[in-house]
């Protein structure tokens, strides 16, 4: 195969693999906002979360495609299904709740958005957005992101690690449960 | 050039971010919302890698890095509101929890 053959059918392998990563993306995002249960749109989310792991490969940016699969589609959909269980699966319709109008207000506002962005895109930057077809071998990659980290984007990293903390602080006083919060329980009227 | 340039990618991010604020503006549970918020927030970082591999540039990697520290802080605080309601017993109804309204 002559080098040009094995260039578009590198071009079409990555097209392929686009289109079926990109419309998986779509369809799990579709699913979490249409399923009433919240335990199987917690499950389309983990979906989304990775076929938009593999969106950021094609984008060659390794370090946060893993960070991707690692935090979010591991440590945080973990929690969430771990409160959906304990919360109870308690289904809704997704068109059930507030007046008609609400609904279709909400439809409106959201395709407006879409809509603009799309615009916008289409617009303004259609023809400037082709991609430079060469970056670094080490473009995306851990020792990259984390020389960046600690030299440009210092400042960015600690207040992470402060925003983190202050959280995780939050959380634990939200979900501490002393025996006076559960007197005000008892008193509270169910 | 091999593959969609970014302007595809860009597509399918306004479409998440779309998809997800329909989802946080129609649905009732509270669970659910803060799916779709997550939905919105992995709309932005797709953009912002996107733009990042268009300018070659680390900057947009390292801001999607800290959107995915700020909404794990997000979920931690509002699964803990979530436990917190479920414990009162209150109905985990975004439409119910309307006390704050000025």
């Amino acid at each position: 195969m002559s080098l040009l053959a094995a260039y578009s059918a590198g071009g079409a392998l990555v097209w392929i693999v686009w289109v079926v990563a990109g419309f998986a993306c779509i369809a799990s995002g579709v699913a979490v906002v249409s399923f009433s249960n919240p335990f199987f749109a917690a499950l389309a989310l983990i979906g989304n979360l990775g076929s938009l792991a593999v969106l950021y490969l094609l984008l060659s940016a390794e370090f946060v495609a893993a960070a991707q699969v690692l935090v979010y589609a591991g440590a945080v959909m973990v929690m969430f299904l771990f409160v959906i269980a304990y919360v109870g699966p308690r289904t809704e319709a997704p068109w059930s709740g507030g007046p008609r109008w609400q609904t279709v207000a909400a439809v409106l506002a959201a395709a407006a958005i879409f809509l603009e962005i799309i615009v916008v895109i289409g617009l303004k930057a259609g023809g400037k957005l082709a991609h430079s077809d060469h970056v670094n071998a080490t473009f995306g990659s851990p020792g990259w992101i984390g020389r960046l980290f600690l030299t440009d984007h210092l400042l960015a990293f600690e207040i992470t690690s402060i925003v983190l903390l202050i959280a995780a602080v939050g959380g634990v006083i939200l979900g501490s449960h002393t025996r006076r919060s559960q007197q005000e329980e008892a008193s509270t009227p169910a | 050039m091999l593959g969609p340039s970014t302007a595809w990618y860009l597509g399918v991010s306004a479409f998440l971010f779309g998809t997800g604020a329909l989802g946080v503006l129609i649905r009732r549970n509270p669970l659910i919302v803060l799916l779709s918020l997550e939905i919105m927030l992995n709309g932005a970082n797709l953009a912002l890698i996107a733009f990042s591999r268009h300018a070659s540039n680390g900057a947009g990697q390292i801001f999607a890095l800290a959107v995915m520290a700020v909404a794990a802080s997000e979920v931690c605080v509002g699964l803990g509101l979530v436990v917190a309601i479920h414990r009162r017993r209150l109905a985990l109804d975004v439409d119910r929890f309307s006390e704050l309204r000025g």
